[in-house]
């Protein structure tokens, strides 16, 4: 019999510590009728309902978490620009790992749900799902990033943006070809023969890695480039693996459009090795995953963007269909340079940043490179829906290709000369 | 030495089966309790890893599953699809039938409607949606076909058969999501006819779409329906129980046991198909390899707590979807990770599976007196 009162004491003993910790607040019968005026003690851990200026509140659908590059830039961005013009933790609404299925329509009307007016998803494949809660829900603004399709959608409150990446990119490939010139000089390389890890034969990619490998040739015209997909944003694996492929195949520098640090790792330990091979990242510095083999990664600063966006959803006004701005407004950068650039580097780089904030240098001019081995002067900016048949205006005017002017997406997918894919 | 001193070191606790069924009420409540000692607690885990208050945590989960009506759409939404399933599996499973293959059931039911909306969109609606809830009910019945045969005709294990099958699914939706691909080379499907809805199931209460899910309600409840007066007044139904309960009994009794095993997984495998439109043509409007999303072995669970009671079974897919809002819901309101809200998902699974022990044994408490 003791042991059956000890049970039934301990049984109560529980209902007893929970039945005080829950006693202070919140009836639980009409949550559906008052949502959760939870009267909450606990302090920095936030309370739902309350906004601060209540003018705006952000609903944001990410594709990763903190711990991939790519979103947490995202999430840098979005903090810096949410302090920038005074929006609290409460006006800012998180959704993390979300992915690229229906759960991103359901999440962006859960943000709806919680009185977002601005839903941000971050993630191309994203794009579908996001517009489609645009145009069930006309009085919110949504804004999918590195989107394409706004434009065509006709949707007043749909919006695309994307940072002119392919600026820094060139500019990462200047830092690449001063080093591989510095190698072919030394004797170390002989063949100028550069790899690229690549997530998705997108438009996005191929305009990237187009950027990349003009500025390589910039300063060693022979240079060739061989390029691996990984089809994945994030794989640290498969893109280690890749970077290992083209080191093989005799690749002295590769670039990367992923996210992880798989293909610096590698390549780090190559060089650890006794190989002459060097990185250059994307998005973030990866001078802590490849100390030495690292000379610097292009990269973005989203909260340019999401300044511009959220002062003005606050003064009333409206975002544009599409956005998309690089080096002049500070969109895009380069991360501090490597240990073993080669020298002359920081001025080269600081030359040619000044040249693209003027206007005078130009990405994509048609006057260096060629297709099929012959000069471009025709080219789509944007077909949707694969009929062949371009979308917006003529890409290629005054010698260069307008990337990112008429749609704020990449959408350069010429397959340039010098540059082969191997899958 | 020739007897066994059993006085001396009696462990506290004995179990022993039921030698018969509790009454309802008995087991009812015993369920119930256990659901009050899952929420206590995962109370005290909210405490203790968050510094919450508990009560404003469930009511968060609440207000995250049911709190507005949009949500709670969602809510009956996500349940019928899951009750759906689970309809789909219990015939099986209650012939002793492992039908692990429910995901593949629902994907290919799910590449069938896809393929109806994409090929066949210049139909008229109803005679589309018809068409698409055809397809997936053959697709998902072929699908259970070939286990059902396997097993009849060569006994092949069908735990692993119908498992198997699974990944051919997936392989199969991989490869029809790159066939559909929209925009061109995003590797994914998108909204599948996104300006003019053609094969989506419409509002039941009102205009447009996506507001309500009422047909998803009475589509799957009129299966709900048949299937419990299939499984409780018809032939097949008592067929499938005899076989459940001993094969050979069957057998004896001039079951014809390999017939009734191939008709049921294929009624099986039709139904989960047609969750899978359910899932295309009411929620997603698109494919891909997360269309079933683990449902499938979600689905499972409900069939097992419900004891193959198919109107036991809408109880239990609306609290496990419940649970899911609600655990999603918290980690969003207080900026927990997803993991938090998956640990009070499972403290309360735990608990409810856990009761089915209690409900199935006696537990005897040796309090010594026996000793005497």
């Amino acid at each position: 019999m003791k042991k059956y009162l000890a049970l039934f004491l301990a049984l109560v003993m529980t209902l007893a510590l929970v039945a005080c910790g829950g006693g202070s607040s919140t009836p639980s019968g009409g949550e559906a009728a008052a949502p959760a005026e939870t009267s909450t003690g606990g302090g920095e851990s936030a309370a739902p309902a309350e906004t601060s200026g209540g003018k705006l509140k952000v609903g944001v659908v990410l594709v990763g978490d903190e711990n991939e590059g790519y979103t947490f830039a995202h999430i840098d961005g979005i903090r810096k620009a949410a302090a920038a013009v005074g929006l609290s933790d409460a006006d800012l609404v998180w959704f993390y790992n979300i992915p690229e299925s229906e759960e991103c329509y359901d999440k962006c009307i859960e943000c709806v749900e919680q009185g977002c007016n601005l839903v941000i998803t971050n993630s191309y494949g994203h794009q579908t799902y996001c517009q489609q809660a645009a145009e069930e829900t006309p009085d919110v603004e949504f804004v999918a990033m590195t989107g394409d399709t706004a434009l065509k959608s006709g949707l007043p409150n749909f919006h695309n943006a994307f940072n002119m990446t392919f600026e820094s990119r060139y500019v990462s490939g200047l830092v690449a070809g001063l080093k591989l010139k510095e190698m072919m000089d030394q004797g170390l390389v002989t063949d100028p023969y550069i790899g690229y890890v690549g997530a998705y034969p997108y438009a996005e990619v191929v305009s990237g890695y187009t950027g990349f490998f003009l500025g390589i040739k910039s300063i060693v015209p022979e240079a060739h480039m061989d390029v691996q997909y990984t089809n994945s944003w994030f794989n640290i694996q498969d893109e280690g693996k890749a970077a290992e492929a083209l080191m093989a195949r005799g690749c002295c520098i590769i670039g990367q459009h992923a996210d992880s640090t798989g293909a610096p790792k590698a390549i780090q330990t190559a060089k650890d090795n006794g190989k002459a091979v060097y990185s250059v990242g994307y998005n973030i510095d990866m001078l802590a995953a490849a100390p030495t083999a690292a000379l610097t990664s292009s990269t973005n600063d989203w909260s340019v963007f999401y300044t511009e966006a959220f002062q003005t959803m606050l003064d009333g006004g409206k975002i544009p269909t599409d956005w998309s701005k690089g080096y002049e407004a500070g969109a895009v950068a380069i991360t501090p340079l490597g240990p073993e650039v080669a020298p002359g580097t920081k001025e080269a780089v600081d030359a040619a940043e000044a040249a693209i904030k003027a206007g005078t240098l130009h990405v994509f001019d048609t006057s260096t490179f060629t297709v099929g081995g012959a000069p471009v002067t025709s080219a789509f900016t944007f077909d949707s829906d694969g009929d062949w048949n371009n979308d917006t205006n003529e890409g290629i005017v005054d010698g260069y290709y307008h990337e990112s002017e008429y749609i704020s997406a990449p959408s350069f997918a010429l397959r340039i000369d010098g540059i082969t894919e191997l899958n | 030495m020739s007897t066994p001193e059993r006085s001396g070191h009696e462990p506290l606790l004995r179990m022993a089966k039921r030698g018969e069924l509790l009454p309802a009420w008995k087991s009812w409540g015993i369920r119930v309790i256990a659901l009050l000692l899952s929420l206590i607690v995962s109370g005290i885990v909210i405490v203790m890893v968050s510094g919450l208050n508990p009560a404003a945590v469930f009511a968060t989960m609440f207000d995250g599953a049911l709190g507005t009506s949009k949500r709670a759409w969602v809510t009956v939404r996500d349940a019928m699809t899951l009750l759906c399933i689970a309809v789909g599996l219990a015939p099986a499973f209650k012939m002793r039938f492992w039908n692990i293959g429910a995901e593949g059931q629902i994907l290919v039911g799910a590449i069938a409607s896809a393929a109806c909306m994409i090929y066949l969109k210049a139909l008229p609606t109803p005679v589309l949606l018809l068409v698409m809830i055809c397809a997936s009910l053959v697709a998902g019945g072929i699908w259970g076909f070939f286990p059902g045969v396997f097993k009849a005709r060569w006994n092949t294990n069908e735990t692993l058969f119908t498992l198997m099958m699974n990944y051919i699914a997936i392989q199969l939706t991989s490869y029809f999501v790159a066939l559909w691909e929209n925009p061109f080379g995003s590797n994914s499907v998108g909204v599948i006819n996104s300006q003019h809805k053609q094969g989506w199931l419409p509002n039941l209460l009102s205009e447009g779409y996506n507001k309500d899910f009422g047909w998803n309600v009475i589509i799957v409840l009129t299966v709900t329906v048949i299937m419990y007066l299939y499984m409780n007044k018809s032939k097949h139904g008592y067929e499938i129980a005899v076989i459940g309960d001993s094969e050979n009994t069957a057998r004896y009794a001039g079951i014809r046991v390999n017939r009734a095993y191939v008709r049921t997984i294929i009624l099986s495998g039709a139904i989960c198909g047609l969750a899978g439109f359910v899932a295309v043509s009411g929620a997603s409007h698109t494919i891909s390899t997360s269309t079933a999303g683990g449902r499938g072995f979600t689905a499972i669970i409900v069939a097992w707590l419900a004891q193959f009671n198919s109107v036991v079974m809408v109880i239990f897919s609306f609290l496990l979807v419940f649970l899911q809002k609600g655990a999603q819901a918290i980690a969003s309101s207080y900026n927990l990770s997803q993991e938090v809200s998956e640990m009070i998902t499972g403290i309360i699974l735990f608990f409810l599976l856990g009761s089915e022990f209690f409900v199935n044994y006696t537990v005897h408490f040796n309090s010594g007196r026996r000793g005497k």
